[in-house]
């Protein structure tokens, strides 16, 4: 019996040996492939540098959004650092299964890591994903008529701001 | 009345083009032809949390041209993205034309209605999940990050100015999420007031040369508003609820 029991330890130890040797060596198949085994979402549109550095976001961007959604919304607080219009205008991708490539949209860039996380996401069911920014800036700019059109579309501040800088210079 | 706003140009026509965004912390830069509003109308530097200081509201004068008031909804259609759909029963409508007549004296009117902006909101009492709010400012809001859609809100507003989204919502603009399921109404046009600028119906009330409806602030007694809501009789509509409205009607 207890032979039998230190027979049963010893192959347990050793199969636990080989798990570990196993799990050693798949993180060194990780580490060897890299990207090819985990999400590798685009760069961004435009830009190097995001609002934090990589590692924070893809752990905080969630919490930063959450916080600051109910700071904009229920306080109205405006303009500050972390926004979801900004992600979007950064991180919008062209993608040919959408829309045959002819806007930017930020669910390809999303979905690259939710996909493998399994995390529906469910911001853009009513924010657009949709880039605009370049569009909403050529319509911001001041009209050759004299009259700007500004206020008939949609605008964010820092376009509002943008576009009365060029106003301001242009007056100079 | 506690507010005390001495930089806020009293005669000055609001021009929504000539406003200037006050820079963080307050820092003030003067351009020629741009005119720097005080705390009592411009925007709000950034960081700052929207104020009890102000109470934003409208004054709608009903004598108006009814043709006023397409203008100022076909406008608020374009900057909120609603309208459009092919349910009229259920589509949401953020603002619509109501007509009345006196049947004595036949006389009749037709005006907007929309959110009120109470400052007693009924609708915020009844939310169960706390996603019906009224801002510092007055400005009344739908959180639909957690509203349920449970549409007790629209069963408590007075003025039937909600709606529910039944249908899925596509092409939303950057400003304004909206989604199937939540509920949504008039938000006094929030993102331009923050920027400093004036509600998209009036504004474009404004670029047809109509004065119609008149926003601004009801605490600031210098505001073209306040001046003139003390010049006229004005009312709200089912003023006997005491839910006290930000929207005043000048005429009926």
């Amino acid at each position: 019996m207890r032979m039998l029991r230190s027979i049963l330890s010893i192959a347990v130890m050793a199969s636990a040996l080989m798990l570990a040797a196993g799990n050693v060596s798949a993180a060194e198949d990780t580490n060897a492939l890299g990207s090819n085994l985990g999400p590798n979402p685009a760069k961004a549109f435009k830009g190097e540098q995001c609002v934090e550095p990589v590692d924070v976001m893809r752990r905080e961007h969630m919490n930063m959004l959450k916080h600051q959604r109910d700071e904009t919304l229920r306080e109205g607080i405006r303009g500050n650092k972390y926004s979801l219009t900004e992600c979007v205008e950064c991180h919008a991708t062209k993608s040919p299964e959408i829309a045959g490539g002819n806007i930017r949209t930020v669910k390809p860039f999303c979905a690259e890591c939710h996909k493998f996380a399994a995390v529906k996401i469910d911001c853009f069911e009513c924010h657009t994903g949709t880039a605009t920014g370049t569009r909403m800036r050529n319509l911001l700019k001041p009209k050759e008529s004299g009259k700007n059109e500004h206020s008939e579309n949609a605008i964010t501040v820092g376009m509002l701001e943008n576009f009365l800088d060029n106003k301001a210079e242009g007056k100079k | 009345m506690t507010k005390t706003t001495p930089t806020a140009l009293a005669d000055e026509k609001i021009d929504t083009e000539r406003r200037r965004l006050l820079a963080a912390g307050g820092a003030v830069a003067v351009a020629t032809g741009i005119i720097l509003y005080g705390a009592g109308a411009g925007a709000r530097p950034k960081g700052q949390p929207a104020s009890s200081a102000q109470r934003w509201g409208m004054l709608i004068d009903t004598n108006a041209d009814p043709s006023d008031w397409d203008t100022a909804i076909s406008a608020c259609k374009r900057e909120q993205g609603w309208g459009g759909g092919n349910n009229p029963a259920t589509d949401p409508q953020w603002i619509r034309k109501v007509s009345i007549k006196n049947k004595s004296t036949g006389a009749q009117a037709t005006f907007p209605v929309m959110c009120q902006h109470c400052a007693n909101p009924p609708c915020v009492d009844v939310c169960p999940t706390g996603a019906s709010i009224k801002r510092a400012d007055g400005i009344v809001l739908v959180d639909k990050h957690i509203c349920i859609g449970c549409r007790y809100c629209m069963m408590a507003c007075p003025y039937s100015a909600r709606s529910f989204v039944h249908e899925p919502v596509h092409n939303q603009k950057p400003h304004m999420p909206r989604g199937m399921g939540t509920v949504e109404s008039c938000t006094m046009c929030v993102h331009r007031v923050d920027a400093g600028l004036l509600p998209a119906c009036v504004n474009a009330l404004n670029k047809k040369g109509s004065k119609a409806i008149i926003f601004g602030d009801l605490n600031n007694p210098d505001s073209e508003i306040s001046r003139a809501v003390s010049a006229h009789v004005t009312r709200r509509i089912r003023e006997d609820l005491g839910v006290e409205p930000g929207v005043h009607y000048k005429g009926i």
